[in-house]
């Protein structure tokens, strides 16, 4: 009747909670149970991500572990969450790349930056690599900026495309119309609705991280680790517009808007990962998929290091460090970018698509009643 | 953490929403408090785990209460449900503390939300806890942590030394051996006695040994019978309790909320005999739900089947267990280890006797029977759209009406008619003296939360003095 045993126990969990309801007022995922009476895999796999995994259900169900019902939502929604993910890789053959996700990661962004360190050994003079720069262009004496540009693009545009065939895949199993990708009133809801988290706080109490005290320290780390992210994103576009548009060429001065954006970007994503991962290691164990701990580590560790590189390349940019420095960057963004399809970063996606589907579905139910 | 051999102020047995009220109101008067929750942590709170709302008058609608709700008419209500069974003095003075209840309590960390799907008739009397009982109780725990109250879980009060109504010591249960516990002041505050089947078999004798308990397994009255049998003066009727007929696959104790079955309306019910034995059609079904725990009780082997088919299934709220499901009521019957013959027999008759009628399960519609014994007055129509459905159901007790007589301090009251000295009683214990029977959804946690608050102030001014 279902696909596996863990969309099997999702429809348990769900027909309980839907006799009981208590938990409507906490989050999305009730509500949006409330609409449906019945649970096929494409109903599960939509309710698993739109869990924010907040954990307040868990500890305010009368019903959780120890009780003979064993009601673990959390939990047995992140197990779904993680195995939609593998589901909906395109193309298909790279789906195990979400089992022992971690080590995984970690091997592809060794694999980058050893690729990037060999490259410019081969293709430059190994005087230059070692050698202190400055100046306009001193990073493109190591790699060509049209090459850069060439490698980076074609890295990004898979992802995107690789991430794109996910949500197909997503969409159709969930049956929701591709209609509802250009509802405007759905998408503007759901921007709301992700960029604020507002579902990672136990329905305004603040999430239960290490028990059942409500705290709030999830939801700020993110925000670090996401805004961050976007920041790093615009300073990298940014510069981008300067290289082709107005010909200023990198290194920018450290006032400079793509600097700025970076920088800012950087130390949210040296605090977010590290916050982020701290609250991790102090996470009830009763709600943890621990099996997938390896991918949600992966993906922080990414983050963090991205940022750590850049931020060193930014300090140590006129040292003879910047070679290499320069090489370990490039490496680990090319990493983080052909990875992005098979690791944690599909969470944000497949959540955002969800709240989408739940903005809509909302609306739908708010104009019959 | 609760150090034993410190003599308290107040001690408080019990650890549900009356006896955490009674803890925080105490702590806040200044007094050093001792909360003893038989249960271990995860089931501590007694009934109050199952619990959504509460029931409080309030003079204009608020952020998640549609409308007022003036004290008369919480009034008319307690009477109507209790057909009069009341102190009116207590009821008065308790519906007039419930309006400060809905700050009172959200000052104590809990919240509240707008009303349940399914529960929208509530929407203007009842306030309904965000994550339900137990998010509810999580919050008061907090903050009577926060407030240092001490707590001991697994600590069942086994004996207790009152003297001429004057509590002395408790004796506790810890581990394999027993601790005594001396207070300046008692607040008993736990619960009444459903989960106690011996206790049930001497009112409803071997039946009883068929009755599901809707709460945990440690709501046994213990502390109950420790204080009638010290003097205190009892309160309410000992032989009766609020009994519901729930799915009779529910576990034992605890099965909570989710047993529950609202679909009695929609089909008929037959007992083992397949014989109907009541007007299923009576009322609307939450004026009558709480009659038909005790007509289940009446039965043979304490057990029904409600019957109903296709059209009905989507007409009710869904519950844990899904409905035994057959092409045919034949085999329904065999599903249901029923006989064939006799049930066939009973739905072939009822069918005969339904009127025409428009369906309207939104309301007291015209769909009855004729010459049927007993009839079916609303919602009648023919058991025939395949597939047919059933649940067995058996009576499922949510609580106990004897309890401990109180005045309005919420002081203990012996049976020679004078108070105590030092004793005092919230919640289900004494939930006898305003409702002595029925129930109004969500009062159970008014007279907790109140009375637990006066209890919890006067037992710490009692301990001062």
């Amino acid at each position: 009747m279902h696909a596996t045993d863990t969309l099997a126990e999702a429809d348990r969990l769900m027909t309980l909670c839907n006799s009981c309801r208590y938990c409507e007022g906490l989050c999305a995922v009730f509500p949006a149970m409330e609409m449906r009476r019945d649970f096929l895999d494409g109903d599960l796999n939509y309710l698993a991500n739109l869990c924010h995994s907040c954990g307040a259900c868990y500890h305010d169900c009368q019903f959780s572990p120890p009780h003979e019902f064993n009601m673990n939502v959390p939990k047995v929604l992140a197990q779904a969450r993680a195995e939609s993910y593998a589901a909906y890789a395109w193309p298909r053959p790279l789906a195990p790349m979400f089992e022992r996700n971690g080590l995984k990661i970690a091997i592809a962004a060794a694999l980058s930056v050893a690729v990037f360190i060999a490259g410019f050994v081969a293709w430059s003079d190994p005087a230059v690599l070692f050698a202190a720069q400055s100046g306009a262009g001193s990073f493109y004496r190591l790699m060509p900026h049209n090459t850069m540009a060439l490698i980076f693009g074609l890295g990004f545009l898979y992802a995107m495309v690789a991430i794109g065939m996910g949500i197909r895949l997503f969409w159709k199993d969930i049956g929701e119309p591709a209609a509802t990708l250009v509802e405007p009133p759905s998408i503007w809801q759901a921007m709301k609705d992700a960029s604020t988290l507002r579902y990672l706080d136990g329905g305004g109490v603040g999430c239960m991280n290490d028990g059942e005290r409500p705290t709030d320290t999830r939801r700020v780390y993110h925000h670090f680790t996401f805004y961050g992210f976007l920041l790093c994103f615009a300073a990298t576009s940014v510069a981008t517009l300067y290289h082709y548009l107005l010909g200023r060429i990198a290194p920018y001065p450290w006032y400079d808007l793509p600097v700025l954006l970076g920088t800012l970007g950087g130390v949210g994503l040296l605090i977010g990962p590290v916050g982020l991962l701290m609250a991790k290691s102090k996470r009830d164990p009763a709600v943890v998929d621990e099996k997938r701990t390896g991918m949600d580590v992966a993906f922080l560790a990414m983050l963090f290091m991205t940022s750590l590189t850049g931020l060193g390349l930014l300090v140590l940019r006129e040292t003879p460090a910047m070679g290499v420095l320069l090489a370990l960057h490039l490496g680990v963004v090319f990493a983080l970018f052909i990875t992005m399809p098979y690791g944690k970063f599909v969470h944000g996606i497949y959540r955002f698509l969800a709240l989408v589907r739940y903005a809509k579905e909302k609306r739908m139910l708010e104009m019959g009643a | 953490m609760a150090d034993f051999s410190k003599r308290y102020d107040v001690l408080v047995i019990g650890g549900g929403n009356a006896a955490l009220c009674a803890a925080i109101s105490a702590r806040r008067d200044g007094a050093s408090v001792l909360v003893l929750e038989a249960a271990p942590k995860f089931y501590r709170g007694g009934n109050t785990r199952h619990t959504r709302n509460m029931r409080c008058a309030h003079d204009a609608p608020t952020q998640t209460l549609s409308g007022p709700y003036f004290e008369d008419e919480f009034y008319e209500d307690l009477l109507r449900v209790t057909g009069g069974e009341t102190n009116e003095k207590l009821a008065r003075m308790m519906i007039h503390e419930s309006k400060e209840m809905l700050d009172w309590i959200v000052e104590q960390g809990v919240r509240f939300q707008p009303s349940l799907g399914g529960t929208l008739s509530l929407g203007r009397t009842n306030s309904f806890f965000l994550g339900g009982g137990r998010a509810m109780l999580n919050a008061l725990y907090q903050t009577a942590e926060d407030l240092g109250v001490a707590i001991a879980y697994d600590a069942e009060v086994t004996d207790m030394v009152i003297e001429d109504g004057m509590f002395l010591s408790a004796r506790v249960k810890q581990g394999e051996g027993h601790v005594d516990v001396r207070a300046g002041a008692l607040v008993a505050a736990a619960g009444g006695f459903e989960a106690n089947k011996k206790w049930l078999e001497e009112s409803w004798g071997p039946a009883a040994r068929n009755f599901l308990i809707r709460g945990t397994r440690y709501n046994r009255g213990t502390v109950l019978k420790m204080l009638t049998g010290a003097g205190v003066d009892e309160i309410g009727d000992p032989t009766q309790c609020h009994a519901v007929a729930i799915d009779a696959r529910a576990p034992e104790y605890d099965g909570g909320i989710i047993t529950r079955l609202d679909c009695v309306v929609f089909g008929i019910v037959v007992n083992k005999h397949c014989q109907r034995f009541y007007d299923e059609g009576e009322d609307v079904w939450p004026k009558r739900y709480a009659i038909w725990g005790r007509l289940v009780a009446a039965q043979p082997d304490q057990i029904g089947y409600i019957i109903f088919d296709a059209r009905s299934l989507e007409l009710f709220m869904p519950s844990c267990f899904p409905p035994i499901k057959a092409d045919t009521i034949g085999e329904l019957a065999q599903k249901l280890e029923l006989d064939v013959a006799a049930l066939e027999a009973t739905v072939t008759e009822f069918n005969a006797a339904v009127q025409p009628g428009t369906f309207d399960h939104t309301q007291l519609d015209d769909c009855r029977t004729e010459g049927l014994t007993p009839q079916k007055s609303h919602w009648a129509r023919r058991l025939e759209q395949a597939p047919f459905y059933a649940y067995p159901v058996r009576p499922g007790i949510t609580f106990t009406y004897l309890g401990v007589r109180v005045n309005e301090q919420s002081r203990m009251m012996m049976a020679d008619g004078k108070p105590s000295a030092n004793m005092f009683a919230a919640g289900e214990i004494m939930a006898g003296n305003v409702l002595g029977r029925g129930y109004a959804a969500g009062i159970g946690m008014t007279i907790g939360s109140v009375f637990g608050r006066i209890a919890g102030r006067e037992a710490a001014a009692n301990a001062r003095n």
